[in-house]
């Protein structure tokens, strides 16, 4: 429970994180709210020589709106996505998932940038905001890019992002009035999930992510195609694993985690649908 | 209030004195743990100590080729490392265990760091010192082990079957084979289960549990500078047990040891022991002359403190074709884990006394435990200690056989309870169960959860195809505690007594200090036995001050465990303040010119019957017998007494918990809606903590039967070693828990108390699986294996699913 020895160095803004990252190359690690990082370090299964701390940019802690999209600063707690107005009105499916992540102190302090640069197959919002077809938008020495979420998550905690390169924006559709519906299924309330399902369904469109199903966050793009082909909700949630490739652990079987995705896919479309 | 016949035996009503007993007093201790005063053995400052830190076998069955320390060595900061083998000569005797047994019990040898072989992951090999917690973790990373990896044995039955043997020189890894045959004719149990109308047999696995207590242990060993002594601080539950077996261990003289313990954080069984980082803090401190500490991390507290339960238990329930009980027979397999820590073995004994319940059992009872090594962290007593496993099995044994019967489960315990009129009730096993009421107590569980109308729903729920299928437990229990009359404790092979001792005084301005050997680790001793004193002064409990927990202020006592601490500590508290007053009733007699019989004592005054301008405070009385100016004559000075108190028998708590749950059959989630517990602890001289022990207990036994389990793969490797993985639920994770009451009092104590500690874990699993299997049981699944976890539950569902169909 003590981490082995690092260097810590504080970031004062984006630019000097960035140029922090190259000087100090593969052996340092970006550290925003720390809710993924240290617990690894803690038990010794990361050993970053030196942590680059990026926790008080608060200039990337923010929510607004821009056109058709919503903007979310990498910086944004939990807590603050959870809570958001324009979040609950635009994007409730993404606001709602905040709220189920860990436990309070884990939303006061965790970010939704953390959450999605450190790319937990496991945790809820790299899911949610795939479902969502959300664009991340990283920044490197030579400036910022555009990531689809569908071409982002690469492998077990492998995500597109360069070494150099930090995460500094996550952008969501507005999808106000669709349906929604986020089915965390768990044994305790803040553990991460056993299976998750984000979905949401609007004018014949559809998105389903799922949660824990794989190395990598899972897009059930065979859902939404079945859903558009005029299929039923019980239909459309078998083809649930058709991109899925989940593992077992001591809470699930494989077969059970497939089974699992199944009713929960149904469940949140029969939410999504109502 | 239910008060049994034998109330007349007890000499006072717990309502006796000026009030404060039976209050809900807050906590006396509270204020500085919320506020985070308190200090934990790891919050002392200790100027200069070196940093103990323990290199833990990775291999669950290895010989240790060869231990190389020099690398640690070179790191700055290191102080000294040593591997088993530099340290043999250390000890003057093994580890110890307590209680053998029977006189062949095999117990292997078993040092602080292992020699030759490593049995379980996380048994220590080596070990550093440094000026650092954190550069003493580095250089365990610098240490290299050569080991020759064996088989691991995880299996109980594999383990019995010798196949791989752990300890070489035993032989076996069988530890103990102990029965405990009662028959009225020789074969009565077998005739029982051959001619009865309904035979139910039922295996249950109790899983292994980890303690989790919320302060891992912390060590402190303190050397004065002249003379030998050693101060050790521990977070532990037994300072006493630990003085003595310290010295013993490491052969230091008795009287230069002494053991404190700071704020201690929780324990459950799991800091009952004598543990390898005390023994080791002690002796490179004292060879060191230097303070020497070690803090356990939490990885490490799930690998290296005492696991719980893990039993193989083989039931045969026989009953007559009214349901009436006619003969048990039980086997068990016994889980010891790597080696027999401080009373590993007794942990079955402990429970197989209950197998018979609260219910009326005739001579014809078959018991037998045999005990093996695995590969594994060792076991020991942990909350309950062998009743809950016990209590597990007949109650949920009673339920197949209801439901085998086809009668309502409530209905069959009724049939078979020992009826109230019956007590003092000598059981079959010849244990002499003191109070009970088991209709009442189940009458108000009745009534609290609305059995009835709650059966009805669920005839109207579980229809065909319904996925949301309820189910309703009932459990039962009778919990021997109150750890123990001596001789009994004889007659099991335990190596100590089970006496408490209390020392009660009231200092020259009146104020109070009672001394006890309890050793609260959360229980709120301070507040409790300062309102038993201030009930017999007739004083402020604010006025009474409890000290405990340091060998040095209160050298004689045998600590807490197994609900002991109100039923023999708290009784011997209550009878030196009946000492004292004996006393201060001669002074005040000699002082007001009066016959010793013509006083009366309320609200801290002495008074003359028939003078009513005659009283004396007594404050004044204390203070004359202070100055000791004017005192009877051949009367001591000073108001000081020291009782000594061997309880008469064990203490018997009762009680019926109910609930209800919601098992969704598409996800097997239990979702416990309502949950009634009504513990009958006797008379409670704090309700407010009263509540609290049942409000964790229920907890701690809803964990076991819903979320805990230490989950070993084929290796060995503890797979549930953190938090995340070992599921202890949290506050909004458990339902809605309504207490009833039922009060009966024991006629065995002064105070008409039981213990309560243990209680709730007790009745708290088996009425959970009971529910469990009540609602899946239509479904055509016979049992489920605990924890009833979302997959254990799909599982149970699918493979009765399979079987239908076949």
């Amino acid at each position: 429970m003590i981490p082995a020895q690092f260097d810590y160095v504080r970031a004062e803004s984006a630019e000097e994180a960035i140029s922090l990252v190259g000087q100090h190359g593969d052996e340092s690690k970006f550290i925003a709210g720390g809710h993924s990082l240290l617990p690894l370090m803690k038990l010794r299964l990361a050993q970053p020589s030196v942590l680059i701390d990026i926790g008080r940019l608060t200039d990337l802690s923010y929510i607004r709106e821009e056109g058709d999209q919503i903007a979310i600063g990498a910086l944004t707690r939990h807590m603050d996505v959870e809570n958001s107005t324009l979040l609950t009105e635009h994007a409730p499916l993404l606001a709602h998932a905040a709220g189920h992540v860990g436990d309070p102190q884990v939303r006061h302090r965790g970010t939704i940038g953390g959450s999605i640069a450190h790319a937990d197959p496991a945790s809820d919002l790299p899911a949610t905001t795939l479902a969502m077809g959300a664009t991340y938008v990283a920044q490197g020495p030579n400036g910022r890019r555009e990531i689809p979420a569908a071409d982002f998550y690469k492998s077990f905690l492998e995500s597109d992002l360069a070494a150099d390169e930090m995460l500094v924006e996550i952008r969501v559709p507005k999808m106000t009035g669709a349906g929604w519906s986020f089915q965390k299924f768990n044994r305790r309330a803040q553990d991460w999930a056993i299976v998750g399902v984000a979905a949401w369904r609007s004018n014949g469109s559809s998105g389903v992510g799922l949660v824990n199903m794989g190395s990598v966050p899972i897009l059930a793009s065979s859902v939404s195609a079945a859903l558009s082909g005029g299929a039923s909700v019980s239909d459309a949630a078998e083809q649930a694993t058709a991109e899925s490739d989940p593992q077992s652990d001591l809470n699930a079987s494989v077969e059970y985690r497939k089974h699992l995705a199944k009713v929960l896919t149904r469940r949140a479309l029969e939410q999504a649908s109502e | 209030m239910t008060v049994t016949d034998n109330m007349a035996t007890s000499d006072a009503s717990i309502a006796a004195g000026n009030g404060v007993l039976g209050q809900r007093m807050l906590r006396k201790e509270d204020p500085a743990l919320l506020t985070g005063e308190a200090i934990f053995t790891n919050d002392m400052k200790v100027p200069g100590a070196l940093h103990l830190a323990v290199l833990r076998s990775p291999h669950a069955h290895a010989r240790i080729a060869s231990v190389d320390v020099s690398g640690a060595l070179a790191i700055d900061g290191v102080h000294s490392a040593y591997s088993g083998a530099d340290l043999a000569d250390a000890w003057a005797g093994p580890m110890p265990c307590a209680w053998p047994v029977t006189d062949d019990m095999k117990n292997p040898t078993h040092f602080p760091l292992a020699v030759g072989k490593a049995a379980y992951v996380g048994d220590g090999v080596a070990c550093v010192l440094a000026t650092s917690d954190a550069i003493a973790h580095d250089a365990l990373e610098a240490i290299d082990v050569e080991y020759e990896p064996l088989p691991a044995v995880i299996d109980l039955e594999a383990a019995l079957s010798d196949d791989v043997i752990i300890h070489d020189d035993l032989g076996t890894n069988v530890s103990y084979t102990w029965p405990l045959l009662i028959e009225e004719n020789e074969g009565d149990c077998q005739k029982a289960i051959d001619e009865s109308a309904f035979v139910v047999t039922e295996r249950y696995i109790q899983q292994r549990l980890i303690p989790m207590a919320m302060e891992p242990r912390a060590v402190v060993a303190m050397p004065q500078p002249f003379g030998g002594d050693m101060t050790l601080y521990s977070a532990t539950q037994v300072p006493h047990i630990l003085k003595v077996m310290t010295a013993l261990t490491l052969g230091i003289p008795e009287h230069q040891m002494r053991v404190v313990c700071p704020a201690v954080g929780g324990g459950f069984g799991s800091k009952l022991n004598v543990y390898a980082e005390e023994l080791l803090c002690v002796h490179l401190a004292r060879t060191l002359g230097t303070p020497v500490r070690w803090n356990e991390d939490r990885s490490e507290n799930a690998q290296a403190t005492i696991h719980g339960r893990g039993q193989i238990q083989d039931i045969e329930l026989a009953a007559d074709e009214n349901g009436k009980i006619t003969g048990l027979r039980v086997r068990l397999i016994g889980d010891m884990g790597a080696y027999l820590q401080l009373v590993t073995p007794g942990v079955p004994l402990l429970g197989a006394f209950l197998y018979g319940g609260v219910y009326e059992i005739p001579k014809a009872f078959d018991f037998s435990c045999t005990s093996v090594f695995t590969t594994m962290t060792p076991t020991d007593a942990y909350r309950g200690a062998g009743r809950p496993e016990a209590t597990y099995a007949i109650e949920h044994a009673m339920d197949a056989l209801a439901r085998k019967m086809d009668i309502d489960p409530l209905e069959l315990r009724r049939r078979n309870f020992i009826p109230k009129d019956a007590f003092p009730y000598e059981a079959f096993t010849g244990l002499v169960y003191d109070s009970g009421d088991h209709d009442n107590a189940a009458t108000v569980a009745e009534g609290l959860l609305d059995y009835g109308a709650m059966r009805a729903r669920q005839a109207e729920q579980n229809v065909e195809g319904s996925t949301k299928r309820l189910g309703i437990g009932v459990s039962t229990y009778f919990e021997m505690c109150g750890l123990a009359p001596s001789r009994v404790l004889a007659s099991l092979n335990y190596s100590a007594g089970g006496w408490e001792s209390a020392t009660v005084r009231v200092l020259p301005t009146s104020k109070i200090q009672v001394v006890t050997g309890t050793a609260p680790h959360g229980q709120g001793h301070e507040t409790a036995w300062s309102m038993i004193a201030a009930d017999k002064f007739g004083v402020d409990p604010a006025d009474v001050d409890v000290l405990h927990s340091d060998t040095a202020i209160a050298p004689l006592g045998l600590d807490t465990y197994g609900s002991r601490s109100l039923p023999v500590g708290g009784v011997a508290i209550g009878m030196a303040c009946d000492k004292v007053l004996d006393k201060a009733r001669k002074i005040a007699a000699h002082q007001m010119e009066a016959n010793e019989e013509d006083l009366g004592f309320a609200g801290g005054m002495f008074s003359v019957s028939g003078s009513p301008d005659k009283e004396m405070p007594l404050a004044a009385i204390a203070f004359e017998a202070f100055t000791a100016h004017n005192l009877p004559d051949g009367l001591e000075p000073n108001l000081e007494a020291q009782v000594t108190y061997d309880p008469p028998n064990f203490s018997w708590p009762f009680g019926t918990h109910m609930c209800a749950v919601e098992v969704d059959t598409e996800t097997g989630q239990v979702d416990v809606l309502q949950y009634v517990a009504v513990d009958d602890c006797g008379n409670k001289v704090n309700p407010l903590i009263v509540d609290g022990q049942v409000h964790g207990g229920v907890i701690q036994g809803l964990a076991q039967a819903l979320y805990e389990e230490a989950r070993f793969d084929d290796d060995g490797n503890l797979l549930s070693s953190s938090l995340a993985e070992y599921l202890v639920p949290a506050a909004s994770d458990v339902p809605p828990i309504t207490l009833g009451e039922s009060v009966t009092p024991s006629p065995t104590n002064a105070l008409g108390v039981k213990g309560v500690g243990e209680a709730g874990t007790i009745g708290a699993a088996p009425c959970v699986m009971n529910a469990v299997v009540d609602a899946l049981a239509g479904l055509g699944v016979p049992d489920v294996q605990m924890p009833a976890s979302p997959l254990n539950v799909w599982n149970a569902i699918q493979q009765a699913n399979k079987e239908t169909s076949q």
